[in-house]
């Protein structure tokens, strides 16, 4: 099993280090590189409480001195927050509804049921996970404008509903479940429906989480669609909202752009803190799974 | 599209009923295969409408000239002839690849550091801290945070170069530098991507089996030592995969770039998506737009299949 080669033996004797890092250096190495993922996130946070007059002003403040809420008001009054709020949860909690519909029954009908082209259909689906999207982008926006779908939320919807990486792993997650359920539900009469129906589906409630936390933190974050598609104001989402807030930062201050990005970032962290564990294991299997 | 409702080619017509099974579809058969049908069009007919037909519309549309107004002109190769010979074109390939590899180099080497760091002895509540901390820029939209990072790479006013006064630095210009810029925005998106990368390496981590590391520490393997020799070794499929993976993502790098830099000073870190994006939706040239698409995409998969090609010889599966 072991890979080692006997010359180990030999670098050892002139190792000094031979358990590595002593734990308190592990720990205070772990803990600046925490501080460094965690210290643009706070300095946000706490800019965002200072006065939009003295934002830029340095030291920066790990805690405001004097907290203010000038800047949230601020943000509020410069772009309309409540529309765009509206905007990105219309759009991101339809995707994530949509895509656990799609991706549960196309998956269960990979994994559970009998059908012609099963495998070359399934490979289609695969195949199409390593497509980018901003290599289509062209084709799309044109599919997208002849049905009249261009700068409207729907636009953005509709074409996010079918999920590759979804389904495969909802297909996963059928496949696990044991067969003996189904095909005693069988025995006692029901057809494919009620197999899936009252067997199948009750049990895929985590899995379904995982596709719907994915589909949440990637579409609350998202940039490049909305940027393309929606061309009116009224259309915007909180990221694309953001960055033309920062375009205009002759008149805008940091704290009130600051302020804005905190308020984005509220149900993204919900989700980090309530969904950690669905999300951690969608993103690894997400890797894991190509 | 109709493909998939079209009965069988006549060949398989014989074997259809296999022996096996009643002469006729039973009616439980029959609904199974409703039910699939109904459970698969949405997603079927989804991806063929807004990823199969873009594949295919981007080929055809990549031979016209097409600004969305005229009727399109069959152009023949010369998009692709205009998209070699044109600066920015190629520069933004030359600046994608560079940011890819300094992006994806980065982004594994900080990973791997933090995720065998993380595997040494110390309590568990401090060790899920850590792990929770180092994922949680993944959660940010990657263009609010860098909005948030152009105030703190400022040259003037930022954060950084007032932290680097400290320690006796001169004011860097992050971004209006054409070094620096790259580099910038190197930073930026590594900040934001490495927890990807790291939770893959924590999970690859966590699959090797204890007895591995027992028998190696018997054999006398410690610290590095024994990361190079064991842990690297087994943990080479998931290096693979975070690698593949990495370098999709950086070919792609698009708001990093957008928002901090917009593609400047000059052409310095304008990539090939935002190329695209500017031909098409900027200058309304649809037909190069779509051939750039079209060569990024070929690009894209001559990296993977060459990692892949590569990794035969270095990825060692238990």
């Amino acid at each position: 099993m072991s890979r080692v080669s006997p010359l180990s033996q030999a670098t050892l004797s002139f190792s000094r280090a031979r358990h590595g890092l002593a734990p308190w250096a592990r720990i205070a190495g772990l803990t600046v590189c925490a501080l460094l993922t965690l210290g643009p996130v706070v300095w946000t946070v706490s800019t965002s409480l200072r006065t939009p007059a003295e934002a830029f002003d340095l030291p920066p403040q790990l805690i405001p001195s004097d907290p203010s809420t000038e800047a949230y008001r601020g943000v509020f009054g410069q772009i309309d927050v409540w529309l765009l709020a509206l905007n990105s949860t219309l759009v991101t909690g339809l995707i994530a509804v949509g895509q656990m519909i799609t991706a549960g029954l196309a998956g269960y009908a990979f994994a559970r049921l009998e059908f012609r082209f099963k495998k070359s259909l399934f490979a289609l689906v695969l195949a199409t996970m390593m497509v980018p999207l901003q290599v289509t982008i062209v084709p799309v926006f044109l599919v997208l404008k002849s049905m009249s779908l261009t700068d409207t939320l729907l636009g953005l919807i509709i074409p996010a509903f079918p999920t590759a990486f979804g389904t495969f792993l909802m297909r996963q997650y059928f496949l696990g479940m044991p067969k003996d359920l189904g095909e005693a539900a069988m025995l006692d009469g029901a057809g494919p429906w009620r197999t899936f129906r009252s067997v199948y589906a009750p049990l895929a409630a985590p899995g379904l989480a995982i596709v719907g936390v994915l589909a949440f933190n990637y579409h609350w974050n998202e940039f490049f669609r909305p940027l393309i598609l929606e061309t009116s104001g009224q259309n915007y989402t909180l990221p694309l909202g953001l960055v033309s807030l920062q375009g205009n930062l002759g008149t805008g201050s940091v704290s009130v752009v600051l302020a804005g990005v905190v308020l984005s970032m509220i149900p993204a962290v919900a989700v980090f803190v309530v969904g950690q564990r669905p999300l951690r294991e969608g993103i690894t299997s997400a890797g894991v799974n190509r | 599209m109709t493909d998939t409702r079209t009965p069988p080619a006549r060949a398989e017509r014989p074997e259809a009923p296999p022996a096996k099974h009643a002469p006729r579809p039973s009616a439980r058969d029959r609904g199974t295969r409703l039910l699939a049908t109904l459970f698969l069009a949405p997603t079927i007919l989804g991806i063929v409408v807004f990823t199969v037909v873009p594949i295919v519309g981007s080929v055809v549309l990549s031979l016209f000239h097409w600004n969305v107004i005229d009727s399109p002109r069959f152009a023949g190769g010369s998009n692709y002839g205009a998209v070699f010979g044109d600066e920015t074109v190629l520069v933004s390939f030359r600046n994608t690849l560079v940011f890819m590899v300094l992006a994806v180099a980065l982004q594994l080497l900080v990973a791997l550091a933090l995720a065998l760091t993380l595997t040494g002895r110390m309590p568990g509540w401090l060790r899920s801290v850590f792990r929770s901390a180092f994922f949680f820029p993944l959660v940010l939209s990657a263009a609010s945070i860098s909005v948030v990072m152009k105030y703190l790479f400022n040259q003037d006013f930022g954060v950084i170069n007032w932290l680097l006064g400290f320690v006796g630095i001169a004011p860097v210009p992050w971004l209006t530098s054409e070094n620096a810029a790259m580099a910038t925005v190197v930073l930026v998106y590594v900040w934001q991507q490495f927890g990807f990368s790291f939770l893959l390496f924590v999970g690859g981590l966590n699959n090797i089996p204890k007895e591995i590391h027992e028998a190696a520490a018997l054999d006398g393997a410690t610290g590095l030592r024994k990361h190079l020799s064991v842990t690297l070794p087994l943990l080479s499929p998931t290096l693979l995969v975070a690698s593949v993976v990495g370098i999709i993502n950086a070919l792609q790098v698009f708001e990093q770039p957008y928002v901090l830099t917009n593609g400047g000073p000059g052409d310095s870190t304008r990539t090939v998506v935002m190329v695209i994006y500017e031909t098409a939706f900027e200058q309304l040239r649809f037909g190069e737009a779509s051939a750039v698409g079209v060569l990024l995409f070929v690009l894209i998969m001559a990296v993977t299949a060459l990692q892949f090609r590569l990794s035969r010889r270095f990825v060692h599966y238990q």
